[in-house]
């Protein structure tokens, strides 16, 4: 059963790598927002992994928990923030195709 | 204000409007405040995990004081009287819901791995009018229609008027419909 | 019990999967919420489900209110992931950014 929970939790690595694709080359700002939630949603859940793996699960629930919010705050502050910003969504290969 | 009259088409709209602004001033009502109260003590007891008299009061301290400074957040104009039914079919309605989210989640999971997806998507959005009036049922509907995948609420106004981005033709084509029915159904609105 | 444990973690797995994907996949901002904001919580729900039963196994008080507390992590999960995606398909609609159509699509391709 460790030995599932491990290769579980490896498995999660692997998709927040694939996220991180979208959170580093996204052609937009928002783009790079949807990244980031999703790598927040999936840590969640891996660091609950974690300490079911170390046998304490009791303590990394409450920094599950705590993750949980700030990903949440900090979405929402970021999406408030970045829309005041003009000009800042055109995608690289529009304005290329202006010039 | 102005422009939100502007957009209505009928002219009890504004009225009910204004109406509801002036409802939600500041007062505050001793029911929302023990309600209140009693939702922070459970998430106290359950978060603090211990049960001697010492955590219980610092509890009861912390609670009651943010119960009584913002209670107006979590409601406003509470019958208590009509609660526990509301509560009741709320409850009743999170099976429903939960059943179909897993039904569109399959079908999005099925877009996602289709390897001609761009042909099998057709993105829009869709716009309608709710009969919804409630503040909290409209909050509850916009957000079941996002936790429904294939549909993202865009915006949704006080007065109902709901844009929702639909990703195919059978994710758009369910809505208002049942949904629409059922939260209806539990805030008697 | 492990065996039901096992099929919950590896449904809510090929959810979280299929959410990345789809965030790689989809053409346009808009679209790519839809894998990036929903399979993502139907992916928490799943994996938080599995691992609650695997907490309550051995049975006593303190199990109890750990599982209590995963189960309020899906609860706050499901209340907020809902204002987060509106948050950012707000942001998106006041930036004015267009949404893709197969319309679209077509005039760009002649």
């Amino acid at each position: 059963m460790d030995d599932f929970f491990l290769y579980a939790s490896l498995f999660l690595c692997l998709i927040m790598m694939i996220s991180l694709y979208r959170a580093v080359f996204g052609p937009t700002v928002l783009d790079r927002l949807i990244g980031v939630n999703a790598i927040g949603s999936k840590t969640t859940a891996l660091l609950i992994l974690i300490g079911i793996i170390y046998h304490r699960v009791e303590m990394f629930v409450d920094i599950a928990l705590a993750y949980a919010l700030l990903n949440f705050i900090a979405v929402l502050a970021a999406s408030r923030y970045f829309q005041k910003i003009k000009g800042l969504y055109d995608e690289p290969q529009e304005s290329l195709k202006r010039k | 204000m102005t422009d939100l009259t502007g957009d209505s088409q009928k002219p009890d709209d504004a009225a009910y409007l204004v109406d509801e602004l002036e409802n939600t001033s500041h007062k505050k009502s001793i029911s929302s405040i023990i309600v209140t109260f009693f939702i922070l003590m459970a998430i106290w007891v359950l978060l603090s995990g211990k049960f001697d008299t010492f955590h219980i009061t610092l509890g009861i301290i912390s609670s009651a004081i943010i119960a009584f400074f913002f209670s107006d957040l979590l409601f406003r104009n509470l019958i208590l009287g009509r609660l526990p039914r509301v509560w009741f079919r709320f409850i009743v309605y999170i099976p429903w819901l939960i059943y179909q989210i897993f039904l569109a989640n399959i079908h999005v999971l099925y877009l996602v791995f289709h390897p001609r997806m761009l042909e099998l998507i057709d993105p829009k959005i869709i716009e309608f009018r709710s009969k919804l009036k409630k503040e909290m049922s409209i909050l509850t509907f916009a957000n079941s229609i996002t936790l429904t995948p294939g549909t993202i609420t865009v915006s949704a106004t006080v007065l109902g008027k709901f844009a929702v981005h639909a990703i195919d033709e059978t994710s758009g084509r369910a809505l208002p419909g049942e949904m629409e029915k059922r939260v209806e159904r539990i805030f008697e609105d | 019990m492990s065996v039901i444990i096992i099929i919950f973690l590896a449904t809510g797995l090929v959810f979280f999967a299929g959410g990345a994907i789809g965030i790689i996949r989809f053409p346009d901002f808009y679209s790519r919420l839809h894998p990036a904001g929903k399979l993502d919580t139907a992916g928490l729900f799943m994996t938080m489900i599995a691992l609650a039963l695997y907490t309550i196994y051995e049975f006593n008080v303190d199990n109890l209110i750990t599982a209590l507390k995963i189960i309020l992590i899906v609860v706050f999960v499901f209340l907020t992931s809902p204002v987060a995606t509106h948050a950012i398909v707000d942001a998106g609609v006041r930036a004015g950014l267009k949404p893709w159509t197969k319309e679209k699509e077509k005039e760009d391709n002649k």
